[in-house]
């Protein structure tokens, strides 16, 4: 009987090694070890059996059928696994097809330029002043010690409206508006950029409309050192830690001392090139300690405060930081243009 | 002001380069822009003795030259310039030689003669044309008889000079002169400064015997002065002046006209030469124009002038422009003998007025707009006096014939050592800051720690202590400054909770794919108002500027929609067919005819879309731009501002806009602003494609205050969420039915979205069907389906009562 359970065990285990889908195993499994199967067939001989060897057939029949039992499950789970593989198989995919695009756009090289010098004063304790576009004569040019009849009016022919009003020349009038604002009472300390216009034609470095960006600081005791720190401070932060500045006297009707900052070329680091123009040097913004009259008409008292004052062109950064050789793409906004600046 | 190195080495020691002298000037506040060498690349040039001149035996135009040019043997050179002769001395590029533009001089045969070098004219030793003195403007030049032979030629001609280019500014018109410069490099380089010696030696006759001065426009004219020169020999003017005025950009004329041009660069001084014989008078009346009066300028162009302008008169007739330019009556020429020699202050403010009128700006008539020094007149015009006599043979009588005050008086202005240390942020010593303004060349006293300066004239400039720290600090030096940091206490700095959301609402445009544009606030007026959403903006008046540069940048804009479909139509042409776009600029608005108060300004946010919105190709997606794609950008930006349960749109029909796919944005009811196609017809103007737009007053969007946020808990209870589709007119807006099934939902009813909307041919004509998913919830405790069936049914009804909906079957 043992023998005839051996030769089954085999038999069955041939079968499963032999079955190549689940179909066959389930065939497997009905045939061995269902009611009407040759295992149950034997076992059910038992009773001709001698009581000695009746446990014995019986134990040997149990281990012949968790044998089976076993070899089928785990064949199962081989199959099954097969079944996954095939079928990962046919799912794959060509990782390599370009992935479904996301809209993305971006912010206009001049305001991502505006947002990143703003951002930097805003951690030295500025806040941004912004005002109106169309300005006063009196806060556009008077306030600021350009009287009418100024020399210094010429360098900057404007659109005016009426005799009086008129489109800003300079985001300066926020200054005065501000500082008059304070009564007469520090510290003020304001980055004030926007949109200026100014009657030039346009061509590749001249635009009718344009940006400027302009800091204010009145508080007592403000000297042009302290300018100079805080220049050197964004020189630093904005084209690079090693920049070098360089402060050369000038001339603004609204600050005396006035100054032109220049830095240290970004792009050659000093030793000249076409950037700097073989200078070393690329000049950045006009500064200044604010002149006694504009300090006097905002009603500060010229005796007990100081200040002081600079102004830069965002068109001018971007154009230096960027390569951009001409001003009207920022105005023309070719979307190859625009596209650009996505990390900016 | 083209300043020549050579040249300022007259009055000021110059121990450095041309470069370094300028390096310096730029750092102590001049900015010298270019620093230009005369020599542009040339090496071998010579003067030559032209022993020998013959015909060219085979060509007409050439002559062949023995030329000695101080070596053993003359050299043989063909030349065909008409003006070669004989006896010449000329500069001779040799065999080897390398002209401007690296040309370089090698043997030739010329027509079958030998040519061992080349005779030059000044154009082919790198000299503007524009600038060679008329007699040599076709041929070679002719250098002066005592050049030594074999010597180098550059040196003779002044090619071996350097021009610092100055970059003024309008305060520094005391540097548009030779003598100002000398004074400022002077004082940057703490060395002596050599001025001028003039003498002259008058004859016995008087200025006043030959001419009256009188001055009838005071204030246009506070000083006239008069000399008289006689016995002049007009001729060209010396090499070494020639070569100056060149090197300043001034062409030689002869001596006398080169006389008055030299003064006026030196001293900075106006002059004017007059032929005495042809004034027509002895006598010289400085008036206002009369409207209407003629003169023909030694331009030989005729000008029509007016009472606006300042004239020289003789009495009777205009002989020149006051400050601008002479008449061509009484021009020196090649016969002239005597001289009347004009030094003259007019105010800049009047020359302007004729110089921008007749359109001729001279190095005149811009020196006495921007201000000239009136204490030096008299200097001027005996150095110019001294120079004809010299120069030009005359005889210069006795005075000067004069009209009003000559002499104005020198201001004061006071600083204290503390003042500039505490302005500059230095430590500057007394003995340091006397130091600097004895540099500077100004009086002062010191009276304690005050600093009493007396102010030259030639420094208008300087009115107070400001300026003279300003001053004491370039001369010492801006490098020296130390860099300190400013700390401001307690006073953090940031953004405007406006300026916040402003950002916020740039950065969210950007993530729905919008890329930002910035756009010229000037265009014409229609476009101005091209597109409008509320009534307030039909009332209002353009605003134009008073000179536009055209008509295209004339007037400030009140919408921002028409450039950006500017900038649509730029990218169509280009192709660049798939374009979203926005803006946030100001827009204006003036509520009078003529402004007499600024414009309203406001902030708006707009933008445009054409094209695909989104284009996956090979998945085969692609999604075109329509109406509901910028709405749901805008429904996506009013949750962003928390505003959404404020805002409806409603449909209606706006200028430039497709009557039945426009709405406007409401926000509590109010217009503020619109989204929609452009009308097909507006398309077709603007030569576009199908494109959208939207254009929202973001003041309004901004000011309106928003709850904050409170957490809402989360549900503890299952919702419970029932469809409903209903047939109703194909005109009913779905969002009516909306509001009609949140206003009978009741409390239980969370949310509502639509989810299917049909008008296909199963639907009875004029019927459409909307189906909407209700999602049903109680806080506090789980709902029955009695409570929702009773809720939902209420809606039912509710929709049946008020839009006569059916139920979908």
């Amino acid at each position: 009987m043992q023998d005839r359970l051996q030769a089954l065990k085999e038999e069955a285990l041939l079968k499963i090694e032999q079955a190549s889908d689940l179909k066959a195993l389930q065939d497997v499994k009905v045939s061995y070890l269902g009611k009407k199967g040759p295992i149950t067939e034997v076992l059910k001989g038992m009773g001709k059996l001698s009581p000695e060897e009746r446990p014995v057939v019986g134990a040997y029949a149990n281990e012949v059928r968790d044998a089976i039992t076993s070899a089928l499950e785990s064949k199962v789970a081989e199959l099954e696994q097969a079944v996954i593989e095939e079928k990962l198989k046919k799912e794959s995919i060509d990782v390599t097809l370009p992935g479904r695009p996301v809209r993305q756009g971006n912010a206009h090289p001049l305001t991502a330029v505006i947002e990143e010098i703003e951002d930097l004063f805003l951690t030295m304790g500025f806040t941004v002043a912004e005002g109106p576009e169309v300005e006063t004569d009196y806060y556009n040019f008077e306030a600021l010690n350009l009287p009418k009849d100024h020399p210094a009016r010429d360098m900057q022919d404007s659109f005016f409206i009426t005799e009086d009003i008129l489109l800003r020349t300079q985001t300066s009038p926020v200054q005065a508006r501000t500082m008059e604002k304070h009564h007469g009472r520090g510290p003020v300390k304001i980055i004030s950029p926007g949109k200026v216009y100014r009657r030039d034609d346009d061509d590749a470095t001249h635009s009718h409309q344009f940006m400027q960006i302009e800091g204010l600081v009145v508080e007592e005791n403000v000297r042009l050192s302290d300018l100079k720190g805080v220049l050197e401070t964004f020189a630093k932060k904005m084209f690079g830690e090693d920049r070098k500045i360089r402060l050369r006297p000038s001339f603004f009707p609204f600050t005396e001392p006035s100054v032109e900052m220049d830095i240290s070329c970004f792009k050659c680091g000093g030793k000249g090139c076409s950037i700097c123009k073989h200078t070393g040097w690329i000049e950045i913004l006009g500064a200044g300690m604010v002149h006694p009259n504009v300090l006097e008409m905002a009603g500060f008292d010229s005796k007990k405060y100081t200040g002081f004052a600079f102004g830069m062109g965002p068109e001018r950064i971007a154009m230096l930081k960027y390569g951009i050789d001409d001003i009207r793409h920022f105005y023309t906004n070719d979307l190859r243009f625009l596209k650009q600046f996505k990390k900016a | 002001m083209l300043v020549s190195y050579n040249w300022l080495k007259d009055y000021v020691n110059l121990d450095l380069s041309a470069a370094e002298l300028a390096d310096k000037i730029t750092k102590s506040g001049i900015e010298v822009e270019i620093v230009e060498s005369l020599n542009k690349g040339i090496t071998g040039v010579v003067v030559g003795h032209v022993l020998e001149c013959v015909q060219h035996p085979n060509a007409d135009k050439l002559r062949v030259c023995k030329v000695d040019l101080g070596e053993e043997e003359p050299v043989q050179i063909v030349c065909g310039a008409p003006n070669v002769a004989a006896g010449q001395k000329v500069p001779v590029a040799k065999v080897g030689a390398v002209l401007p533009g690296n040309f370089k001089i090698k043997k030739a045969k010329l027509r079958g003669e030998a040519s061992n070098g080349m005779i030059c004219s000044l154009t082919e030793l790198g000299v503007e044309a524009k600038l060679v003195p008329k007699e040599y403007s076709s041929g070679i030049f002719v250098m002066p008889s005592d050049a030594e032979i074999g010597s180098d030629a550059l040196a003779y001609l002044n090619l071996d000079d350097y021009v610092l280019e100055l970059g003024l500014t309008p305060n520094r018109a005391d540097c548009l002169n030779m003598l100002g410069v000398a004074y400022e490099v002077a004082a940057i380089l703490d060395e002596e400064l050599r001025l001028p010696e003039v003498q002259v030696e008058t004859s016995g006759e008087r200025a006043s015997d030959y001419v009256s001065v009188t001055v009838d426009a005071k204030e246009d004219n506070p000083y006239y002065g008069a000399m008289i020169i006689k016995n002049i020999t007009i001729a060209p003017s010396p090499l070494w002046m020639q070569n100056r005025l060149i090197a300043a950009g001034i062409r030689p004329i002869n001596n006398v006209v080169d006389i008055t041009n030299y003064v006026l660069l030196e001293y900075g001084q106006p002059l004017h030469a007059f032929d005495y014989d042809r004034l027509g008078s002895k006598e010289i009346l400085v008036r206002r124009a009369k409207d209407g009066e003629e003169m023909v300028t030694l331009d030989d162009a005729k000008r029509k002038l007016g009472a606006n302008h300042l004239v020289i008169t003789n009495g009777e007739e205009p002989v020149a422009v006051a400050g601008v330019m002479g008449g061509a009556t009484s021009e020196v020429q090649d016969n002239t003998t005597t001289v009347l020699l004009e030094a003259a202050y007019f105010e800049g403010i009047r020359v302007r007025a004729a110089s921008k009128d007749l359109g001729l700006r001279s190095e005149a008539s811009s020196r006495y707009e921007k201000g000239i020094d009136r204490n030096r007149v008299y200097d001027a015009a005996y150095r110019a006096a001294s120079l004809m006599a010299e120069y030009a043979g005359g005889e210069v009588a006795e005075g000067i014939v004069e009209a009003g005050e000559r002499l104005v008086s020198e201001g004061k202005a006071e600083v204290t050592k503390t003042r500039i240390n505490s302005l500059l942020g230095t430590e500057i010593e007394a003995e340091q800051i006397s130091a600097i303004l004895k540099r500077l060349r100004f009086e002062f006293d010191v009276q304690g720690e005050n600093y009493i300066v007396t102010v030259p004239t030639r420094r208008p400039d300087i009115t107070i202590d400001a300026d003279l720290v300003e001053e004491v600090g370039r001369i010492y030096g801006y490098d020296r400054i130390p860099t300190t940091y400013l700390f401001s206490e307690g006073r953090p700095g940031g953004l405007t909770p406006y300026q916040a959301a402003r950002r916020k609402v740039m950065r969210y445009m950007e993530g729905t794919g919008l890329y930002q544009a910035v756009t010229y606030a000037l265009t014409t007026p229609e476009k101005s108002t091209a597109f409008t959403f509320s009534e307030e903006q039909e009332n209002v008046h353009s605003i134009k500027v008073s000179h536009p540069m055209s008509e295209e940048r004339s007037t400030l804009r009140g919408t921002l929609i028409p450039q950006l479909l500017e900038v649509l139509k730029h990218n169509h042409h280009r192709s660049i067919d798939d374009v979203g776009i926005f803006e946030i600029s100001s827009v204006f608005f003036a509520h009078e005819q003529s402004l007499s108060v600024l414009p309203e300004e406001k902030t708006y946010l707009s933008g445009a879309l054409t094209g695909l919105w989104s284009i996956h190709p090979w998945q085969g997606e692609k999604k075109k731009m329509d109406f509901f794609v910028v709405k749901g950008i805008l429904e996506g930006l009013f949750e962003e501002l928390g505003l959404q349960s404020r805002i409806s749109f409603e449909s209606k029909s706006l200028p430039g806009m497709h009557p039945g796919r426009t709405a406007v944005v409401k926000l509590d009811s109010i217009a503020a602003g619109f989204v929609g196609q452009i009308h097909p017809g507006t398309q077709k103007d603007w030569d576009l494609n199908e494109s959208y737009v939207f254009e929202l007053n973001l003041d309004q969007l901004l000011g309106a205050s928003v709850e904050p946020t409170i957490y809402q808990t989360l549900p503890r209870f299952p919702s419970i969420t029932r469809d409903i589709a209903v047939v109703v007119d194909k005109n009913l807006p779905a969002g009516d039915l909306n509001t009609v099934i949140h206003e009978a939902g009741g409390q239980l009813l969370k949310e509502s979205s639509l989810f299917d909307l049909y008008e296909g041919e199963r639907m009875e004509e004029g019927k459409k069907s909307l189906a909407f998913s209700l999602k049903y919830y109680d806080p506090e405790r789980t709902l029955t389906d009695e409570e929702v069936t009773k809720a939902h049914e209420n809606i039912l009804r509710s929709l049946e009562e008020r839009f006569g909906a059916s139920l979908r079957k």
